[in-house]
């Protein structure tokens, strides 16, 4: 599936707030990283503590928190359009806090794009206007730049209402909008910033699977915020689990719901219906050699083989991608994580 | 200072303020009652102690004017007529347009190349930005307030004065809006300009009319100039604001598709904020209008010296009518403004292709009028210009009522001003004239420690001295006595009628248009029914100071009143309260900070008014200016323009900060 080269690294990334001025020397190498009494000392904010992760190609990556919990701040950090503290940003293996404004210029003009929580629209700007709005800061003719405009508005469903302005819209509609501007110039890092969280919940959810359906034909990095856990589990290939600033856990939606690494992350995996998240796989018992009398994939979420198994007696066997047998499974193991909620 | 008092009386140890003002004033009674014969110095300054500050502006201004130059290359007197000259190209021709037509030649044997616009082509124009700005209704006020200017005999003056707001009002929006960019863009101009502006808002206007009377002569264009300067600070200000406020969002864009600079402030910044921008410019448009009476004292013409003019002649009648006129067209512009700023923009457009007709109605129906109307006046005057003959006039009506109520009333009139002149004002004025300057500064530095700290205590001495030494202390008093005494009466109007409005709904909307409209009239109109009735003098003064000022002790109160959390009222109501008790237990204290703003602006009005008043014969501050702009003396018109401009600082920092303190105190602080 996804080739295991990171596309975007954060070492031991910081950003605080406040006036550091008084406070030059706690931000000295020596006596680096500073503590939170001398943050508190100071009256200086770690938004962003200490956050280390890797960004793999063409994944999805969930970074989950409840506000205040320095994800926004992580992200604009990710973009340097926040001045990180301390730490590295590597993009495709560069420090992006070396590169100059003018090369920042253009790593976003080419290769970043990004949707926002409120969609960010212009209000001057037709539908058509504000997707082509990166392709004109680039100087691309006008007919160029319409051209894919309208290529990315189609690909969005909004085929049509190129020339309504952004208040003739609903919200839903308009954030297809901030998503298609955030493609029109083809990113290779794509941001959004909690990007569904202004929605209802019903639009909410159509969005989430028009989002998984875009990258299912796109496979673009993504770096995703939400504070949503079910959002989380439900798009990501991994989540980060932020709270104060730093990291608590990072893993696959499975890892973190079966084995949540602090008190607080197992807080929001209570309510989570184990069913949907679990894979076969990881609740299958070993090969008994016992006859068969059907085959589930190991990658499937339990859910998924609930109908096929319910009204059986037998045992079925779990088969890897190549189609080997590598596991059992039986009525009861599914029963067993369906009653845990 | 009145410390309010809190719920539990705390011992007098444990309020050291309190003990130090006792002190204070009981020190300086002392000295005011005996201090007298021993130290004289602090009761009428030396003249010997005196600042020459003013000769040296004086002088300075004197060597800019005749020696100083840019590197040999051209004077600074050359520089400021270029100036003045830049300007004149688009005023004569905006002129031309809507005035004089284009000519050829000068003097009486121009011949007119081409009319102005007739009368009707103006008020079609109008009435269709009505249109286009918002409907039929704005479109017919439009056209009926210039139908005003019109059929009142008005009109010729009108179009002078429009066309200098039409050249003043783009030139004060672009500087306001560059300054604000700048200051938005560099910390270090937005440090350096802020106090700048609040100095020119303070200032007032007379003091700069002197140098620009000097350097740019007496013409419609040194008057535009003075326009300008005016009305630029506001919309700097607008600017830092409503970039500050465009969303982070938006700059977050910005930055992210990759914007420069330049394409961040001019392709999402300046498109995101321009509604507040527009609201900016209204903002220009009025201050502009406001100018216009006190701009014709520096060559603007138009209405503003019709109005002048009648108020030197006393002919009331005349000045009502032009001043009026000033109303019309400033309620037309504002509201036109207003509307286009608001104005939705067209929804979007997908039919078939549309005719030139179907796209520009306004344009060409516009177009179309202009020239039909033009034809028209070749075949009679009439269409061109409106007939004299058909001029109405309400002037004779006005002077006549003026007559009956002098005639029959002079009496009653004249007690009541000599009561008043003789019991408070004199009485009142005496006393501030004999308090000695180092005790009043004292007091000024002990306001400004125990409201603020010792910053604020240095800024407000700092600036009492400066008044001292300047040897204007005498004229300072008299403007603190004449603005002090008409603050205290606007806001003993004001504040009830405040509450009243707050209270009462259909008195809220009977204030509401009275307090709009007295804002809109210029500050002129209010002298000259007062002078009248009254005749020259202190008391007239205060009477149009208090008439000018009451607005903000109005709108404030109520509005504070008004914007008392809902919650508190119910826990008031809850808690068993009478409406009396609401209003004066909960309502009153919540909103004191609020009012306490609102008698801030009074006392910036009545200030701003007081210079106006200078031409009545008082002998404040606001004389000493108005002499200096006689006499084109720019170091004693920046001098006594600086003294009321400290005063003023000194009365809004200190009452801003008492308002900060009760807000920190009642938990509304942000």
């Amino acid at each position: 599936m996804r080739s295991k080269s990171p596309k975007l690294v954060c070492d031991h990334v910081w950003k605080i707030f406040g006036d550091l001025g008084k406070a030059q020397h706690i931000i000295d190498a020596q006596y680096w990283p500073p503590g939170q009494s001398d943050l508190d000392k100071y009256n200086l904010i770690g938004a962003v503590q200490q956050v280390s992760l890797e960004v793999f190609d063409g994944e999805i990556f969930v970074i989950m928190g409840l506000s205040g919990s320095g994800k926004s701040t992580l992200v604009r950090c990710m973009s340097r359009l926040i001045e990180p503290t301390n730490g590295r940003i590597l993009f495709n293996g560069e420090d992006l806090l070396e590169k100059t404004s003018r090369e920042m210029i253009e790593i976003r003009r080419h290769k970043m794009g990004m949707v926002f929580q409120h969609f960010a629209l212009l209000p001057h700007l037709t539908v058509l206007g504000n997707v082509a709005f990166p392709l004109e800061v680039q100087g691309i003719a006008r007919a160029k730049r319409e051209e894919r405009a309208r290529q990315v508005i189609e690909l969005v469903g909004l085929k049509g209402r190129e020339n309504y302005f952004p208040r003739e819209l609903s919200g839903g509609q308009q954030q297809r909008v901030g998503i298609a501007r955030s493609l029109a110039d083809e990113p290779e890092l794509w941001f959004l910033d909690e990007p569904f969280s202004a929605l209802d919940p019903l639009i909410r959810r159509e969005m989430q699977d028009e989002f998984l359906r875009l990258q299912s034909m796109l496979r673009k990095t993504i770096v995703f915020i939400t504070h949503d856990f079910d959002e989380a589990i439900r798009l990501a290939d991994r989540i980060a689990i932020m709270k104060d600033g730093a990291v608590d856990q990072i893993g696959t939606p499975e890892d973190i719901v079966i084995r949540p690494a602090t008190d607080y992350v197992a807080e929001f995996t209570k309510n989570v219906v184990r069913a949907k998240v679990v894979s076969v796989r990881s609740i299958m018992k070993p090969v008994t050699g016992r006859p068969a009398i059907g085959e589930v994939a190991g990658t499937a979420k339990v859910s998924q083989i609930v109908s096929k198994i319910k009204h059986s007696d037998g045992i079925f066997a779990v088969t890897d991608e190549d189609g080997e047998r590598i596991g059992d499974i039986s009525r009861d193991d599914v029963v067993e994580i369906l009653m845990q909620g | 200072m009145n410390q309010i008092s809190p719920q539990q009386k705390p011992a007098l140890w444990q309020r050291p303020m309190l003990v130090v003002w006792t002190i204070s004033l009981f020190i300086l009674t002392i000295f005011w009652l005996f201090g007298k014969p021993y130290l004289a110095w602090a009761f009428k300054l030396p003249r010997g102690w005196q600042s020459r500050l003013r000769y040296h502006i004086s002088d300075a201004a004197n060597w800019l004017l005749d020696d100083a130059s840019f590197f040999g290359l051209f004077t600074f007197t050359e520089f400021t007529r270029s100036i003045a000259a830049i300007v004149a190209v688009p005023y004569d021709f905006v002129l031309s347009i809507i005035s004089t037509g284009f000519l050829e030649g000068v003097g009486s044997d121009a011949i007119q190349l081409l009319p102005p616009l007739s009368w009707i082509a103006v008020i079609f124009l109008v009435f269709a930005l009505g249109r286009y700005a918002r409907d039929w209704k704005l479109a017919m006020l439009a056209a009926g307030c210039f139908s005003y200017l019109a059929i009142f005999g008005q009109w010729h003056s009108s179009m002078i004065t429009l066309a200098s707001i039409i050249i003043a009002v783009p030139i004060g929006v672009g500087f306001g809006l560059m300054l604000g960019i700048f200051s938005y863009r560099f910390w270090w101009f937005d440090r350096a300009i802020s106090p700048i502006l609040d100095l020119m808002q303070t200032v007032p206007v007379f003091a700069y009319l002197v140098p620009i009377l000097v350097f740019f002569g007496f013409s419609p264009v040194a008057a535009i100039i003075a326009t300008v300067i005016y009305a630029t600070p506001p919309m700097v200000r607008i600017t830092i604001l409503a970039l500050k406020q465009v969303p982070s969002e938006l700059t977050d864009l910005g930055n992210m598709v990759g914007c420069t600079g330049h394409q961040q402030m001019w392709k999402v910044m300046i498109p995101s904020a321009s509604e507040s921008l527009m609201v900016g410019v209204n903002q220009v448009i009025m201050l502009s209008l406001n100018m216009v009476i006190i701009a014709s004292m520096i060559g603007a013409g138009g209405l503003g010296a019709d109005v002048l003019a009648s108020l030197r002649r006393l002919d009331i009648g005349a000045g009502i009518e032009a001043g009026l006129a000033i109303v019309v067209l400033a309620i037309a512009l504002d509201r036109l403004s207003q509307a286009l700023a608001h104005r939705p923009p067209d929804p979007h457009y997908t039919g078939p292709k549309r005719s030139l007709l179907q796209r520009y109605p306004y344009s060409l129906a516009g177009l179309a009028v202009v020239i039909i109307s033009g034809l028209a006046g070749l075949v009679w005057a009439g269409f061109q210009r409106w007939p004299e003959a058909w001029s109405l006039t309400t002037g004779k009506s006005a002077n006549e009522i003026v007559k009956f109520i002098n005639i029959n009333f002079y009496d009653q009139l004249d007690a009541v001003k000599t009561a008043l002149l003789l019991n408070v004002l004199i009485p009142f004025k005496r006393f501030l004239l004999s308090l000695p300057w180092p005790g009043v500064i004292a007091l000024l530095g002990l306001a400004g420690f125990s409201l603020k700290g010792w910053r604020l205590a240095v800024l407000c001495m700092l600036l009492g001295l400066f008044i001292v030494f300047t040897g204007l202390w005498p004229k300072a008093m008299i403007t603190v006595y004449l603005c002090g005494i008409s603050v205290i009466i606007a806001s003993l109007i004001g504040i009830p009628i405040g509450i009243m409005a707050a209270e009462w709904k259909p008195a809220w909307n009977i204030t509401q248009l009275i307090i709009d409209t007295l804002q809109t009239l210029p500050s002129f109109v209010y002298l000259m029914p007062v002078v009248m009735l009254f005749r020259v003098g202190d008391f007239t003064a205060m009477i149009a100071v208090v008439a000018y000022a009451i607005v903000p002790a109005i709108r404030y109160t109520s509005h504070g009143l008004k914007h008392v959390s809902e919650d508190l009222i119910e826990a008031g109501v809850v808690s068993g309260c009478t409406p009396l008790q609401l209003l004066t237990k909960i309502k009153l204290k919540l909103a004191l900070p609020e009012i306490m703003l609102g008698i801030n602006q009074t006392i910036m009005l009545a200030l701003s008014m007081l210079v106006i008043t200078a031409l009545v014969g008082t002998r404040d501050l606001g004389q000493e200016v108005y002499i200096a702009l006689t006499k084109g003396d720019i170091g004693r018109g920046a001098i006594a323009g600086l003294c009321i401009a400290f005063i003023a600082i000194i009365a809004d920092r200190l009452i801003t900060a008492g308002a900060d303190r009760i807000k920190t105190r009642l938990g509304l602080a942000k």
